[in-house]
């Protein structure tokens, strides 16, 4: 499997998803928001960043950019896309995930680790995860709370397209575990026919013990595992 | 042109070294020629009150590349073509005005002095300094520095992994902001910031060019004043998502493309002025520039103007004439303007024209040589009142449990967490020692090796002897690094002090000098590059004296770090001086401060001991013997062993200690030189023992790690108690009104 790691300019998460992504043997390669081609068994990464700095509302600009048309190709035709932090909230913008994302109930930027606690182990991404602990990927955003109207929230719960909730170590779902005031928890969500997933949190921060987990590695290793498999 | 005093205040310049210049030049300047002077020679550019002090520093040491003063910032070798640069510097005045602006655009200017050099930023620090936060103002501007930092580095994905904070009563209304940067990259691909080769061209990129802060550099070289927010239009304003793309375009110019320039320039403090004239003077050539073809943000602005103009997010770039399309097209390709603005020339002369005039032409060599005054300092005689005060005569302890409560819980010892969870300490994937410790530690990507860097500074040492406080100071740092597990390198320092040109300053300045260049020299950690910020004061005094000293460590194997916290079971011991401690150990400690509400007597260090313990924590972690490490610093023995127990989350139990005659001295004392090591078992506590005395180092055995409660002599707090002082206190201290 490869990977297309997408650039905006202002993305920061670039060099650390291909950095996560070669520790579990997946080769990437970098393209620039202005290019187009993406090939079709390609793992489609928005990494995290301020694209166009956020000056108008985070992820806003960068849905017009030229790639974003073929992000919505890639992901109509069944291929993976994974949009973290800011790539998730450029996937809500792209009306590719329902929802939006707005200012932390802090008010403040944070960065911290959190514990995300599976809700969905069908999907590209989720295969296989545990759903009675939670996984440890750090968080780092100023605007992370996921909000959508509770007819939406409804939907994704009976449809299991949650993919994370913010809980404890030991798998709970609680509101102290929730760093930013997000509905339901909510950590990251699928699209309806599980190839797209937006999540705040950064897996691609625990990528090797010596940075002190690695948990993120699930998500990339269910992704390689789904290889070949239709959606 | 006559000039009147007001043309010479607005530039800061005295009638004296009006005269000086026009002797020089064997003319009356023009305006543009005098703004251009006014600003080089100003403290902030031309460090015309600390240079003739600089002769002190120790410049050179297996680790020196590039030595102070060389380029932007200063170099060490990390071994196999690896190489760090880094440097401190100070956005004080500006963020006493404008905190949130003044302290984003201090990170984005050591970032420049960074990614000019070639290399990639890889860490940011901040040393902060404010007024107690029982004040509402001093509340404000902590806040606005602190977001503002986080504002800017959050967005240009470069992690803010560490530095520290003090509130003392000086700082009120004089806050020190001093940002740290590190860059880390081939050695092949470091660049000069030179304007070498006749006739290639002279390259602006980045941000257009406005008419915010015209004249900062003089603002920063003048005491602030009631009339001070006159100057809020010498703010800059910054933009990280412009300085992002001139981070990656510049990294990428000098990973790749190196051969296509022959000079890379950050514009900085006196912007334009100071970047050409900076980059003529290091390559012996002269420049020429036409103000026309700057790029503008603001409509009618005169050459005066453009020239001093301190907009943010600018480099310079002196391409080979042969790749200057290659460069401009990587430029474009980053989505930045690039505009030729002028050339090298041989003449060694600055000319400035606008379209066909010439608005100024003299000489590069008068620019660089602004008129020194070597400080007239003068011993005040309130120091030998400070000293002369017995921190012995006030009362022992008596409730010891709860003075380390309390200290636990001040706004100088509680957890900064309340900081650096606002800051992307992560990014870049290779922080692997996160603010909360003694030092960060950062990965160097591609090897084994790690580097540690620590800013430390405690102004009340100074405050009561400049020239030990400031050894003090270096030696804490340098602490902090080898309780990583890291060798120190080098260091970095940031001068902040009040107005020079008073004698107890002067005096101040130069014993502060001397002393931390004894420190380094014996703990062999050269100067590698620095700052000064004089002129910090207010109507109501200068700040104590602050040598911030920003210090980096070399550890070959980064996967073998230590860090603050021990395992439980482990045995705790006390390396450097024994538990009892005189009374004189507490002048200027946090307890005397917190407890007393004073400040005085007289702190002592003996820097060859200093120099013993360190190596002695090195080479025992060298033979595996470590598994953690802490120095003592604030709040002494007692705060120490908390913050070890918090770190591990379990308590201690040492109950039995030989505290002497003064039990405060003990416990919060702050007698210098000394570590907490964390050991496996009592083989490796005899082990640690042994290699101890053998170099002449006291060492003491404590206690064990276990259970839910501090037991430390007759202290018995329990260590959810602990932890909730310590972790709450700064946002409890935040929050009133």
């Amino acid at each position: 499997m490869r990977a297309a790691v997408l650039v905006f300019p202002g993305t920061w998460s670039d060099n650390d998803c291909v950095w996560a992504l070669s520790q579990v043997g997946i080769e990437s390669r970098k393209v620039w928001h202005r290019e187009t081609h993406l090939e079709p068994d390609e793992l489609v990464v928005l990494p995290g960043g301020f694209s166009y700095g956020d000056y108008l509302r985070t992820g806003a600009i960068a849905r017009f950019a030229p790639i974003m048309e073929s992000v919505q190709r890639h992901a109509e035709a069944g291929g993976l896309v994974i949009g973290i932090c800011n790539g998730f909230q450029i996937l809500c913008e792209a009306h590719l995930l329902p929802g939006v994302l707005m200012r932390n109930e802090s008010l403040q930027f944070r960065c911290a680790d959190t514990y995300c606690v599976p809700a969905n182990t069908t999907s590209p991404f989720t295969r296989g995860l545990d759903t009675s602990r939670g996984y440890l990927f750090p968080i780092s955003h100023g605007e992370g709370r996921y909000v959508a109207d509770e007819a939406t929230l409804k939907m994704l719960d009976e449809t299991d397209r949650v993919a994370f909730r913010y809980g404890t170590a030991d798998g709970r779902v609680t509101p102290e575990a929730n760093p930013n005031g997000s509905m339901d928890n909510i950590a990251g969500i699928l699209n309806e026919r599980g190839n797209v997933l937006g999540m705040m949190p950064h897996p691609e921060r625990a990528c090797e013990p010596l940075l002190g987990h690695d948990d993120g590695n699930a998500i990339w290793r269910s992704a390689l595992a789904s290889v070949g498999v239709r959606v | 042109m006559p000039v009147d005093d007001r043309a010479l205040q607005q530039v800061a310049m005295s009638r004296e070294e009006y005269r000086r210049l026009v002797e020089m030049l064997d003319r009356e300047p023009t305006e543009v020629e005098l703004g251009m002077t006014g600003a080089l020679w100003s403290e902030h550019c031309g460090y015309k009150h600390s240079r003739p002090l600089f002769h002190y520093f120790p410049t050179t040491g297996p680790f020196v590349l590039t030595k102070v003063g060389e380029e932007n910032a200063g170099a060490i070798d990390l071994g196999d073509g690896w190489v760090c640069v880094f440097k401190m510097e100070s956005h004080n005045h500006p963020s006493a005005l404008e905190p949130y602006e003044g302290a984003a655009t201090g990170v984005g200017g050591i970032l420049r002095d960074i990614f000019a050099m070639g290399m990639r930023p890889v860490a940011l620090l901040d040393s902060l300094r404010f007024g107690p936060l029982s004040d509402r103002n001093n509340r404000r501007l902590f806040r606005g520095v602190v977001a503002g930092i986080g504002g800017y580095g959050n967005c240009v994905g470069v992690p803010t992994v560490g530095g520290e904070v003090q509130m003392d009563a000086s700082y009120s209304g004089n806050p020190l902001v001093n940002a740290m940067a590190l860059g880390i990259g081939r050695r092949e691909h470091l660049l000069s910031a030179a304007a070498r080769g006749v006739g290639n061209p002279l390259v602006l990129v980045g941000a257009d060019t406005g008419r915010d802060g015209i004249h900062g550099a003089t603002f920063a070289s003048v005491e602030l004043s009631e009339g001070s927010d006159e100057h809020r239009p010498a703010v800059q304003v910054g933009n990280p998502f412009m300085e992002k793309l001139l981070m990656e375009a510049c990294c990428e110019l000098a990973e790749q493309h190196g051969d296509w320039i022959e000079g890379l320039q950050d514009l900085g403090a006196a912007g334009l002025t100071s970047a050409s004239v900076e980059a003529a003077n290091r390559a012996g050539t002269g420049i020429d520039i036409d103000i026309s073809l700057v790029p503008r943000r603001a409509q009618g602005m005169n050459a005066y103007e453009v020239m001093l103009s301190e907009s943010q997010e600018r480099m310079l770039v002196i391409p080979k004439i042969e790749h200057l399309d290659d460069v401009l097209a990587l430029f474009r390709r980053w989505e930045l303007h690039a505009d030729v603005i002028g050339h090298v020339t041989g003449d060694q002369l600055a000319t400035i024209r606008d379209g066909d005039t010439v608005v100024a032409r003299m000489p590069v060599a008068i620019f660089g040589d602004p008129p020194q005054y070597p400080p007239a300092g003068e011993r005040p005689a309130s120091l030998d009142r400070l000293q002369a005060i017995d921190p012995g005569a006030q009362p022992d302890v008596a409730d010891s449990s709860a003075a380390l409560l309390r200290l636990l819980g001040s706004e100088n010892i509680a957890s900064r967490r309340w900081i650096f969870r606002q800051y992307d300490h992560m990014v870049q994937n290779n922080t692997i020692i996160r603010p909360g410790g003694d030092a960060a530690v950062v990965r160097v990507r591609g090897t084994s090796k790690g580097v540690a860097v620590s800013t430390d500074c405690n102004g009340r040492f100074l405050a009561l002897d400049p020239r030990t406080g400031a050894a003090m100071a270096v030696a804490e740092a340098a602490r902090n690094v080898v309780a990583t597990g890291a060798t120190p390198a080098a260091l970095t320092d940031c001068l902040n002090f009040g107005n020079p040109e008073k004698p107890d300053v002067a005096y101040q300045l130069e014993e502060a000098i001397i002393g931390l260049s004894e420190a380094a020299r014996v703990l062999n950690t050269p100067v590698i590059s620095g700052n000064a910020s004089l002129y910090n004061e207010t109507p109501t005094g200068a700040i104590i004296p602050t040598p911030g000293i920003g210090m980096v460590g070399v550890i070959e194997d980064v996967a073998r770090h230590l860090t603050i916290a021990p395992r439980p079971g482990d045995l705790v011991v006390l390396l450097g001086g024994p538990v009892a401690q005189p009374a004189s150990t507490l002048a200027g400690s946090e307890y005397q401060h917190v407890v007393h509400e004073t400040l005085g007597g007289r702190p002592s260090i003996d820097l060859d001991l200093e120099a013993r313990v360190q190596r002695l924590v090195l080479d025992a972690h060298a033979r595996g013997l470590l598994s953690a490490a802490h120095d003592l610093a604030d709040g002494g023995l007692a705060v120490a062993v908390a913050e070890m127990c918090i770190a591990a989350g379990h308590g201690i139990a040492a109950g039995a200690l030989d505290a002497g005659a003064r039990l405060d001295a003990a416990l919060f004392g702050e007698a210098p030189s000394r570590f907490l090591v964390a050991v496996r078992d009592a083989d490796a506590a005899a082990a640690v023992a042994t290699l101890a005395s053998a170099v002449g180092v006291p060492s003491t055995s404590l206690g064990r790690i276990e259970g839910d409660a501090i037991a430390l002599g007759p202290i018995a707090v329990s260590l959810a108690v602990a932890r909730g002082e310590w972790e709450t206190g700064l946002e409890r201290a935040l929050a009133e009104g």
